[in-house]
This record gives C-alpha cells, sequence and structure tokens, in this order.
C-alpha cells in the first residue's frame, strides 16, 4: 500500500506501470486518474489546501478499509495539494485484485470516500477571483450504497 | 492549551490558521459558544454549524463530543478532495 500526498506533479502512466510491477498474483488492475476540471473554459489554477497530518491518516483508514472489503493484492493512492493548472492530475488510485468486480468496487469506493472524507478543499481561481468549490449533496449521498 | 486549527473559507473568515486556547469548554459546541462570543468575525465563521465539519485529534467527530483530553481541534467546510 502506498498513501503520496504531495505538492509535485507526478506521471499517472509512469505511477501506473510501477504499481503493476510489485504487483504478483492479481488477475485484475483497475486505475483511475482525476484531472483538473475547467467546465467554463475560465479556470487560471486550481488551489488545493489541506490537513496536513490528518490527510494521510484519512486516505491511509479509507484505503484499508477497501483492502480488507475487497481481499486487494495492492493499493495505491497519490492526491496533490497547492496550486494545480487545468488539466493536470489532481489524483490517481490504482487497486489490484483477483478479479475485476473486486478491483473496480474498491477503486469506486476508495474515490467516494476521498471525496468527502479526506480533508482537502479546491478553490477555483478566475480572472474575476478565487471561489472555494461547495461540496455536492451527491457526493455524501454516494456514500450510503457502501 | 488546546490547539484550535481552521481550513479553508473557515480561516479566511478568522484570519488565521491556527492558535491555541485556555478552555474549559465541555464540548465542541460549548468551545464555539465561547469562540462565538469572542469576535465578529468568530461569529461569522460559526454562523451555521451545518455547513461546518469537526476533527477532533485529526478524526472527523460531531459538535456534541466532548473536549476532555483532546489536544487538536479542527473546524472546517465539508471536504471537496478527489
Amino acid at each position: 500500500m502506498r498513501i503520496a500526498v504531495q505538492p509535485a506533479a507526478f506521471d499517472p502512466s509512469a505511477e501506473a506501470g510501477l504499481f503493476a510491477a510489485g504487483v504478483s498474483g492479481a488477475g485484475a488492475l483497475v486505475t483511475f486518474t482525476g484531472l483538473v476540471r475547467d467546465l467554463s473554459g475560465r479556470l487560471s489554477a486550481m488551489e488545493i489546501e489541506h490537513y496536513p497530518g490528518m490527510t494521510e491518516r484519512a486516505i491511509r483508514a479509507i484505503a484499508e478499509e477497501a483492502a480488507a472489503r475487497w481481499q486487494l493484492i495492492d493499493v495505491l493512492v497519490i492526491h496533490r495539494h497547492g496550486r494545480l493548472a487545468p488539466g493536470e492530475p489532481i489524483m490517481m488510485v490504482a487497486t489490484a485484485a483477483a478479479h475485476r468486480a473486486e478491483a473496480f468496487a474498491a477503486a469506486e469506493f476508495l474515490m467516494d470516500y476521498l471525496k468527502s472524507r479526506a480533508p482537502f478543499w479546491k478553490k477555483e481561481v478566475t480572472a474575476d477571483g478565487a471561489e472555494w468549490v461547495a461540496a455536492k449533496d451527491e457526493d455524501e449521498a454516494a456514500l450510503w450504497r457502501w | 492549551m488546546i490547539d484550535l486549527l481552521y481550513f479553508a473559507w473557515v480561516r479566511e473568515r478568522i484570519g488565521l490558521p491556527r492558535e491555541g486556547v485556555e478552555t474549559d469548554a465541555a464540548t465542541v459546541a460549548d468551545l464555539v459558544a465561547e469562540l462565538r462570543a469572542r469576535e465578529e468575525r468568530y461569529a461569522l465563521a460559526f454562523a451555521d454549524l451545518s455547513a461546518l465539519r469537526v476533527a477532533l485529534d485529526q478524526e472527523l467527530s460531531e459538535f456534541d463530543a466532548p473536549l476532555a483530553g483532546v489536544r487538536e481541534v479542527a473546524f472546517f467546510p465539508p471536504m471537496t478532495g478527489g
């Protein structure tokens, strides 16, 4: 299990390759990469604040729960903080399991929990100013299915 | 002495990332009441508790939770990671 909370950019395909190379006995690998979205075309940057210490603990607890629940062979979570440009990778999860159903379910669970249980806060910066991204009700509702 | 940490717009409204307080508050809600009474910027930051989350010693908690033995209290809006 690797948890990385970092300001530095990462290369999702290189990370996926490293993850795959370190796993043995898996029948399925799932990777997901989240990018800085710019729906309006006006975003100049995304600033991500986090709670050092709690962030790593919270992500580890979420990853450990996923690993136990879906018998994962390995799990990777990378999440950036600081100032990011539109289109840059923000975060990545990778799961390795015996079968694809477990690997997909665990990756979705990780994503749902990272969204609303890991202490990150996004702020969108445009030419008109900066605004905190509000949490969505559906992100909270997404946790109920687990 | 308890360390208080503020994140995102809570930090911006209060104007500080962290501070230490001496308090006899029994619960988080009691502590919030003390902070609100201090100054307008605290009253504004803590106006609507439904818009806030709290962590005690880096674990998510509730506003009715006791503070006994707690060293670090963090206040922040709902998280927007991922």
